[in-house]
């Protein structure tokens, strides 16, 4: 084990129950991953497919519906390596905000509609940093945003006053307010326009920078990740199906899922009809047995319906979920 | 070829604050535009203008000046709401906000047909909807007895598309019709648009800030900032060969699905607010190529083979 949060064939279910009827919905399901330090690490994927349950899970909150079903997942603190989902609420409290903060989708609207910005960050700052006055405080918090090249000013104003934009940089410059080591971020930029959104992408890589932390970042848009992301694993069904430097998956996508993604995008200057992925999204509540694509697939082959593929190295840090990419074939044994 | 829909010195103001500081902001300044039958139009740019004018053009809202004139048919003066609406529809943004999740999706084609009294009995109404559905790729027995949730957001989508084709309309408003629908089934929602406009001769005022799309399917463009459309012509000039330095700006910032492409310079962002009531031109707080008079005077139209530009650059 060499990184930062390592996950273990995590498991992580929806359990609802409706009438004495019993459904699960398998959110994350055997999910292995392993997130190294100070780097951008990106999770691509369609809405539903698992990418928030994840994250949820990242952060040790598996609170009801969501039920933990088997694996694990570790944090790195000083050297020691601490199963994260077995820690009680204090213990989780006290590693909140200093080790691992979390800026959950639609952050933009997290702030208090009725209290200056200002107050929101007291109230991080008066739970989560002992002895220190009000004054002390506020000017910390002026300092930090001076520091990611955000007016302090914007500490006097309500949230309706602000743009989306600047609202949603406020809030991920909150998450890095205690230099954390991790910060996990979901879907920090949809809903803006693709100027606020460059903006703040920029913010996001001047914190990483700036701490040399881990940034967790969540997102559909393989524009984003192709722009910020370092590393990168691909999510499908509930399964992670590629994972690898970023680089090497833009120019040598190996799933049949991947490549879709990246070839159905259009780009201005390229005219080329495209087309997108055919079928639809499977339902998490009954996945497709074997690999979970293979509905879709158009390259599938005998056993993609019966066996699941598992993870298996193409190169040293390139790993793939797919029959097709084994190259000693073993699947009949 | 007559436009379809015409845009005159467009405007509307809204008023903000409370009783004693008021501040007006225009949302919409002076625009102009035509759409020609058949033609997908794309009005880009930042949140906020574009849905303005669309919910203008949908007869929600009336424009605080200008007109808006449909086949020379003035919209203000339009008693008749429902035959407005026999003539134009609207696709929305979140197809899972569109459709009332308790509400069965082919209940909503329905009641369309009675509403217009487009069939009179059951068996022509299906008759109509397996025709329209077929057209967006999909069928009666897909949706029949489903609610929206049983549906991906690419099918519901698909679905709305198709309910408001059933009366036939000649322009079709289509509100960031992409935005919510999963990176795998964008495209099959984006071809549909090519495809209608090609077969059914139905226009479309496809309103986005994804310019690669844009660029993908839509005829011209309109790049609208704070108000007023700063560039506008044919789509492959505009966004292959911007001139305004916001256009430049827009273009810039995709982000590209290529890793190769270095880091972008840092940019500068200032409040709607600010902008919105600034003087002369409203891009002079963070253009690059700002000059003196940019900050004083509002920079006029200039017609530069095929595409008007709102700029001082090119002022001769």
């Amino acid at each position: 084990m060499n990184g930062l949060i390592e996950v273990e064939q995590l498991q992580t279910f929806y359990v609802l129950e409706y009438l004495g009827k019993k459904k699960t919905i398998k959110a994350v399901n055997d999910v292995t991953l392993s997130i190294p330090e100070n780097v951008i690490y990106g999770i691509a994927g369609e809405s539903g497919c698992g990418k928030t349950t994840l994250l949820k899970a990242l952060f040790a909150s598996i609170e009801p519906p969501l039920q933990l079903f088997g694996g694990k997942v570790s944090y790195l603190i000083k050297n020691n390596f601490i199963d994260a989902l077995s820690l009680n609420g204090k213990e989780k409290r006290e590693l909140r905000w200093s080790y691992i903060s979390y800026i959950p989708q639609g952050s933009m609207s997290v702030f208090n509609p009725v209290k200056k910005l200002k107050v929101t960050y007291l109230d991080f700052l008066e739970s989560h940093v002992r002895g220190k006055a009000g004054r002390e405080l506020l000017s910390l918090a002026r300092q930090h945003l001076e520091q990611l090249g955000l007016s302090p000013q914007v500490l006097d104003a309500f949230p309706h006053q602000l743009s989306g934009g600047m609202r949603q940089r406020i809030a991920i410059a909150l998450s890095a307010l205690l230099k954390p080591q991790v910060i996990l971020a979901d879907e920090p930029t949809t809903a803006l326009d693709v100027v606020a959104q460059r903006a703040v992408l920029q913010l996001m890589r001047d914190i990483q920078q700036e701490i040399k932390n881990t940034i967790v970042l969540v997102t559909h848009d393989m524009g984003i990740h192709a722009n910020i992301t370092t590393c990168m694993a691909i999510m499908y069904a509930g399964k992670i199906v590629e994972v690898g430097p970023t680089q090497e998956i833009f120019s040598n996508p190996l799933h049949p899922y991947t490549k879709f993604l990246i070839h159905s995008l259009p780009r201005i200057g390229d005219k080329m009809p495209k087309k997108s992925v055919p079928g639809a999204p499977p339902s998490l509540l009954n996945p497709p047995s074997g690999c979970p694509f293979h509905p879709r697939c158009p390259e599938i082959s005998d056993f993609c319906q019966d066996k699941v593929p598992d993870l298996n190295n193409s190169t040293q840090n390139h790993k793939v979920a797919c029959w097709l990419r084994r190259e000693s074939c073993d699947c009949n044994s | 070829m007559t436009a379809i829909l015409k845009a005159r010195n467009l405007t509307k103001i809204y008023s903000l604050g409370g009783l004693f500081s008021r501040t007006k902001i225009t949302a919409v300044d002076r625009v102009s535009f035509s759409v020609q039958p058949a033609e997908i139009f794309t009005l880009a740019g930042e949140s906020g203008c574009g849905k303005t004018t669309a919910r203008m053009i949908l007869g929600f809202e009336y424009p605080t000046a200008g007109e808006l004139l449909y086949e020379n048919q003035n919209l203000v003066e339009l008693r008749d709401k429902k035959a407005w609406f026999k003539k134009v529809q609207a696709v929305f943004q979140n197809p899972f906000e569109t459709f009332n999740p308790l509400r069965k999706v082919e209940d909503y084609f329905f009641e369309t047909i009675q509403n217009f009294r487009l069939d009179k009995s059951m068996k022509k109404a299906e008759e109509l909807i397996e025709e329209k559905l077929q057209a967006v790729g999909l069928s009666l027995c897909d949706i029949a007895g489903k609610y929206p949730g049983e549906l991906s957001g690419g099918q519901l989508q698909r679905a709305s598309i198709a309910r408001s084709l059933l009366t036939n309309p000649s322009l079709l408003i289509a509100d960031e019709p992409v935005s919510m629908v999963d990176a795998s089934l964008r495209m099959s929602v984006v071809n549909l648009f090519r495809k209608m406009s090609d077969s059914f001769r139905v226009s479309v005022i496809y309103i986005t800030h994804d310019l690669a799309t844009a660029y993908y399917i839509s005829d011209r463009i309109a790049i609208m900032f704070r108000g007023n459309i700063v560039e506008i012509g044919p789509v492959d000039q505009v966004l292959e060969n911007p001139k305004h330095p916001y256009t430049k700006l827009l273009i810039e910032s995709i982000p590209q699905p290529d890793p190769q492409i270095p880091e972008k310079v840092p940019i500068k962002i200032l409040e709607e607010k600010e902008e919105y009531l600034r003087k002369g031109c409203k891009f002079s707080g963070r253009c690059p190529e700002v000059q003196n008079i940019c900050k004083q005077q509002i920079p006029e139209d200039i017609s530069l083979n095929g595409t008007v530009v709102k700029c001082h650059l090119y002022q001769k």
